[in-house]
């Protein structure tokens, strides 16, 4: 078994959906002989043509709506947007028509579309390159929301994405590109579902609920929290929309207190969310008051502070402190 | 500082822009009825067929007429009606062979008509109880598309999914296929359009962008949306662009049909310009008498596109009397049928909302569904145990 990048295992999921059906097509900027600006479509235009892996006109809200028009016609797209921060020219395309045809239609018309976007910060990045706007997404009905943390999933998930018969905005933390792990590509065991939440590290004193870039940094903080002699659970929440709350509540009803983290602002944030559902579902049983970690209500900053601006090891383990206070 | 500065004035290179139909108009029936020679499109089609398109003519505006009396007395909510662009529709929409698919605005109720959609359809979505009742694979005939000219890139989307087919340019006129995208002059300043423009253009997709170039967006002019006739942006995207005169049926059939055509054959898109005019509201939310004068709606009626065809028709004594009192018949039958059809339509239940938005139940909206549910039916068990009556 070969150790592997993340966005390697991206490629290699996307080369077994197209393996699977021809009816997957790749568009995007950059993705064919460049494979891409972090090489996530590396070889697939080269082995697969240039109509199944296309290189779009450079318009985001272009690459979507003629992605509708593929699917209406029976192809299975997978958009890429280049970086989070250009998503937004698409966005009404993707919230006004692919979030709302099924629906529109009655259910006669599916729109198994899968948008692709490297997300979060921490690259050193210049504006509009280090967004999180997944929140935007799960706000919308119609949508779903994944979110891969490492090689792994981001092997399965990739396909399942493919495979489902909904619009699925798939969130890829980019700073984890380069994150490395075993990939057993034909397991003896199904792998998990696309739409399933997973502890990751048990714990009994607090439960700390992450996805995509922060899954690492509340891993690590487990880790730091253990040598004071704190015992944190790790959540990797994989799926945003719809979330999977079962395996949450009932961590939370063990442990008491919950921490959400992540790199978007904290208003209106997936943490708000989570933060009421618990507090609707876990009330007997909370110790303290849900806390969220995320981004300040700032736009995302110059590169030069954002290993301040973001939420790493230190500002989990303070919010651990916190909740662990009441 | 002039224009002359910056190089040669748009008018000396493309001739007055919004004074009139211009001479590049294609017009194969005069607003008198007389038929006319194109060097580059004629019309093929037989008298009888031209007896077709009247009655598609008629049929269609009664249709648009009995759909706001309806409004008016509150059974729908809302209607955009087509009063004028009756001969766009009808021409292009009868060029287009069955395979073809079409992408329609909120107002494209004469191609419907063409493409078999019961118009009965057509008012579930005005009128509230449902977002577009007909099957689109039915009649190769897409839902109504609001946000304006989003469906221009769904339109090629699919048309380069024809291409990937393999549907396109293998000379079988029952196989090829093409793309036709339905949109206004207002909708060109938008992004989508002009992305969609380069997206056909670049892959050289299969699809024909038909433009009913109305006048009016709402209540603004052309003269808000374009400084060259709409028809001349084409040739800057890399294919051709036509101006038609939007209310001569056998102008927009023949050049529909020429360009569908093309497209099929592998040739690329084309852009057709219908020029024509919305002679009535924008809906029947609007107060066209706030923006614009009645003497350029009086000017308007002498071009009106039924009028031409009915004058061609007596004159040639191509049809006769009983021709005419069929059609009217035909025409008070599809009235009857709409306003009957459209009382008797049923109200969607509030419970059914929940079921199309995804392929599967989320845990989520099942649950919202079930409490939902559960809020609904404590009313009528409290009603039931008083004795009441729902």
């Amino acid at each position: 078994m070969a150790q592997i990048t993340l966005a390697k295992a991206l490629t290699n999921g996307l080369r077994a959906a197209m393996e699977a059906d021809e009816k997957v097509i790749l568009m995007g900027e950059d993705i064919g002989k460049l494979g891409g600006v972090f090489r996530v479509t590396d070889g697939l235009q080269k082995d697969f043509g240039e109509d199944r892996v296309i290189d779009t006109p450079l318009a985001e809200s272009g690459i979507v709506g003629t992605a509708v028009g593929l699917a209406l016609r029976g192809y299975r797209p997978v958009c890429e947007i280049q970086f989070d921060g250009f998503v937004y020219p698409a966005y009404d395309q993707i919230v006004s028509q692919v979030a709302k045809l099924r629906f529109r239609s009655g259910g006669k018309l599916p729109m198994p579309i899968v948008i692709r976007i490297p997300f979060g910060g921490g690259i050193g990045a210049v504006e509009h390159h280090s967004e999180s706007p997944e929140g935007q997404f799960v706000h919308q009905a119609g949508l779903k929301v994944v979110a891969c943390s490492n090689p792994v999933d981001a092997y399965w998930m990739i396909q399942q994405a493919i495979a489902t018969d909904d619009p699925v905005i798939f969130m890829e933390p980019k700073r984890r590109y380069w994150e490395k792990a075993d990939l057993d590509e034909s397991p003896t065991e199904a792998p998990r579902g696309l739409h399933s939440s997973r502890v990751v590290h048990e714990g009994t004193d607090a439960t700390v609920l992450a996805y995509g870039p922060m899954v690492k940094t509340s891993l690590e903080a487990a880790i730091a929290a253990a040598e004071e002699g704190k015992s944190l659970e790790v959540i990797d929440l994989r799926t945003l929309s719809p979330l999977d709350m079962e395996p949450v509540l009932e961590s939370v009803r063990k442990t008491g207190r919950a921490v959400v983290v992540h790199e978007a602002p904290v208003t209106l944030g997936l943490g708000a969310e989570l933060a009421a559902r618990i507090s609707e579902h876990c009330f007997y049983s909370l110790e303290a008051p849900v806390l969220r970690v995320g981004a300040f209500d700032t736009p995302y900053p110059p590169s030069r502070v954002e290993e301040e601006y973001l939420p790493d090891l230190d500002r989990v383990l303070d919010a651990v402190d916190r909740t662990l206070a009441y | 500082m002039t224009n002359a500065d910056f190089g040669p004035d748009l008018g000396s290179v493309f001739g007055p822009s919004h004074e009139g139909e211009g001479p590049e108009l294609v017009q194969l029936l005069t607003p008198e009825g007389e038929r006319r020679e194109h060097p580059e499109f004629s019309y093929d089609g037989t008298d009888e067929d031209i007896r077709g398109f009247y009655r598609d003519l008629i049929l269609t505006r009664r249709i648009d007429a009995e759909a706001t009396a309806l409004q008016r007395q509150g059974e729908l909510g809302i209607w955009a009606s087509l009063l004028g662009q009756e001969a766009a529709q009808v021409g292009s929409g009868r060029a287009l062979s069955p395979q073809d698919f079409v992408f329609p605005t909120y107002r494209e109720h004469g191609v419907a008509w063409c493409r078999d959609v019961d118009p009965l359809r057509l008012l579930g979505l005005f009128r509230g109880v449902d977002q577009g009742g007909w099957d689109p694979r039915e009649n190769q005939f897409g839902l109504y598309t609001i946000v304006i000219g989003a469906q221009t890139l769904h339109a090629t989307g699919y048309a380069m999914g024809l291409q990937r087919d393999g549907v396109v340019g293998t000379q079988d006129n029952d196989r090829d296929t093409a793309v036709i995208a339905y949109f206004g002059d207002g909708a060109t300043s938008q992004g989508d359009v002009n992305e969609s423009f380069i997206w056909a253009s670049v892959f050289n997709a299969p699809v024909v962008f038909f433009c009913q170039n109305n006048q009016w967006a709402i209540s603004e002019p052309i003269e808000k949306q374009s400084r060259i006739p709409l028809y001349q942006r084409a040739l800057g995207f890399g294919f051709p662009g036509i101006r038609v005169d939007g209310n001569d049926v056998l102008a927009c059939y023949a050049v529909t049909k020429a360009a569908m055509q093309r497209a099929r054959e592998g040739s690329g898109p084309t852009f057709i310009e219908a020029y024509t005019y919305r002679m009535g509201a924008h809906t029947t939310s609007d107060d066209p008498t706030r923006y614009r004068l009645s003497e350029d709606l009086e000017n308007w009626k002498l071009k009106d596109p039924i009028a031409r065809v009915e004058a061609y028709l007596k004159r040639g004594g191509v049809a006769d009397d009983e021709f005419f009192a069929d059609v009217q018949a035909e025409a008070d039958k599809i009235a009857t049928h709409l306003r009957e059809g459209c009382l008797a339509l049923p109200d969607p239940k509030v419970l059914e909302i929940f079921d199309q938005v995804y392929s599967d139940p989320s845990p989520e909206l099942a649950e919202q569904k079930a409490a939902f549910a559960d809020y609904l039916s404590s009313f009528e068990s409290e009603s039931a145990s008083t004795g009441g009556t729902v």
